[in-house]
């Protein structure tokens, strides 16, 4: 296990004006690890998410990420036009409300194709095939492939977003609440899609949440976070099954079984 | 022959920050080993601890003093102090584990759910579920079930999946916590009959067994838990 990390970050703090976001997170994620970020709302997961994922530029701290290549990249030193690509390629962002990870006024195979696209495949019989593929893995069924998304249910559109975020192979995927605002039983299928999946493909992923099952049955690994900071991490089922600080012990002690 | 696994100086409090901030003790001075084909019993009184050490055998505890070395992928690993992703290795590869509860994703067949350890160790689906499909039926759990998510069978017929899908993969060590608290006397037995068939493979069997009988008739070693949780 001499593997280097796929993403590392280091003292990674976001102000908002004189409100802390995020403060002073390190870690390191490993190729096929699946990390989980718990706390309450205002806790500044979301933050943290979107300075990983490049999208917010930390006030302090780095993220670097190790290419294709193995080279271990500075994301926030790379230019605009290569972090967009590396966005392209490399990542998937699977956002809580699927509206904002779609494009609603396209069909569905055409979110699931533009993808592909946009990392340079042309073969108009190959995209559509592939999209059709996709839309099967997550349980939708081909004859709604030329549908609008308008016309999909949640749990519906939430697959549908990650196939889209799926479909161009991308190595690491940011997921925040991906099952927040879903019928429990829902919720249930998308669990079970997204194990299998992350599993089947070897993925890795950071995924936001404010719900403990999610974290114990898709994470390896949790990290706490209380008012910007984290409080406690480690081994998800240790965490949550032993946990150590007041604040994770008060969240593991307001669920029911997490 | 050597140990496979060994805890030495386990020490473990509970503190209560919700609650008060009480402190509860339930493992001081613990230790334990055994060596492959060894099958070493936890006795004592309920609240010795004896869940507790088999919890921090699997990582899914910390103590808060002492080590646990594992020989796995031909290294010894303290557990304690070992990342997250190494332990996640280890209970992939090295030490399987029965719970007292069965606890899954909720839509996988029962089938899956037992050759999932199998799946994940690489081996090919049709293998996996065969042997899956294997244990099931010595645990005379009905065929019409396997395709079911175990979500929905009585408490006796999950305790069986979860001990199917302990052995299924085959590990070097297992730990076992209560597997036969719920079962009937015939599937008792069939529990009995696979930790046998587990120690002559050589696998280290650590467990906790309520009743006498089952306790008589695997165990090759006792360790004696006291209350203030030595061992």
């Amino acid at each position: 296990m001499t593997e280097s990390p796929l993403l590392r970050a280091r003292g990674l703090t976001r102000h908002y004006g004189a409100r802390v976001g995020c403060r002073d997170v390190s870690f390191d994620l490993y190729p096929g690890e699946v990390l989980g970020v718990v706390g309450e709302s205002g806790s500044g997961k979301t933050t943290l998410l979107e300075c990983l994922s490049g999208r917010l530029e930390p006030s302090a701290g780095t993220v670097e990420y190790q290419t294709r290549d193995g080279e271990m990249v500075d994301v926030f030193a790379l230019s605009e036009s290569r972090r967009r690509m590396l966005a392209r390629t490399d990542w998937g962002a699977v956002r809580q409300n699927p509206r904002d990870g779609l494009r609603m006024d396209v069909s569905a195979g055409a979110n699931v194709g533009e993808p592909l696209m946009a990392v340079g495949a042309r073969h108009y019989g190959a995209i559509r095939r592939e999209a059709e593929a996709w839309l099967g893995r997550v349980e939708i069924e081909g004859d709604r492939i030329d549908d609008l998304p308008r016309s999909f249910s949640g749990g519906m559109l939430q697959r549908l977003q990650i196939a889209r975020n799926l479909v161009s192979k991308p190595r690491l995927v940011f997921m925040d609440e991906p099952t927040g605002g879903l019928d429990v039983s829902v919720q249930a299928k998308l669990l079970d899609l997204l194990h299998r999946l992350v599993a089947d493909l070897g993925l890795s992923a950071i995924i936001v949440t404010h719900d403990l099952a999610v974290v114990r049955l898709l994470a390896h690994r949790i990290m706490v976070m209380r008012q910007g900071a984290v409080v406690e991490e480690g081994l998800a089922d240790q965490v949550l099954d032993d946990a150590h600080h007041p604040y994770t012990q008060l969240l593991v002690s307001s669920v029911p079984m997490p | 022959m050597n140990p496979v696994i060994a805890a030495s100086g386990l020490a473990k409090t509970y503190v209560l920050h919700v609650q008060g901030g009480v402190a509860i003790p339930v493992l001081a001075e613990a230790s334990l080993s055994a060596e492959p084909g060894d099958c070493v019993v936890l006795h004592g009184p309920s609240g010795a601890g004896k869940s507790t050490l088999l919890r921090c055998l699997y990582g899914n505890c910390k103590p808060d003093q002492g080590a646990i070395l594992v020989w796995h992928a031909g290294a010894e690993i303290d557990i304690v102090a070992a990342e997250p992703r190494t332990i996640i290795d280890i209970r992939r590869r090295t030490i399987g584990y029965v719970s007292q509860f069965l606890r899954v994703i909720p839509r996988v067949p029962a089938l899956d759910v037992v050759a999932e350890p199998l799946r994940a160790q690489g081996r090919p689906i049709e293998a996996a579920r065969a042997r899956a499909a294997d244990l099931l039926a010595r645990l005379h759990i009905p065929e019409r079930l396997w395709s079911v998510a175990p979500a929905t069978f009585s408490g006796g017929e999950q305790q069986r999946v979860n001990i199917a899908r302990g052995f299924a993969g085959g590990h070097p060590i297992l730990l076992l916590d209560e597997p036969t608290a719920s079962l009937d006397a015939d599937n008792r037995r069939v529990v009995i009959s696979l930790i046998a068939e587990a120690l002559e493979r050589k696998v280290a069997v650590i467990g906790v067994f309520h009743d006498d009988e089952v306790r008589a008739a695997v165990a090759t070693h006792t360790v004696t838990m006291r209350a203030e949780g030595t061992a």
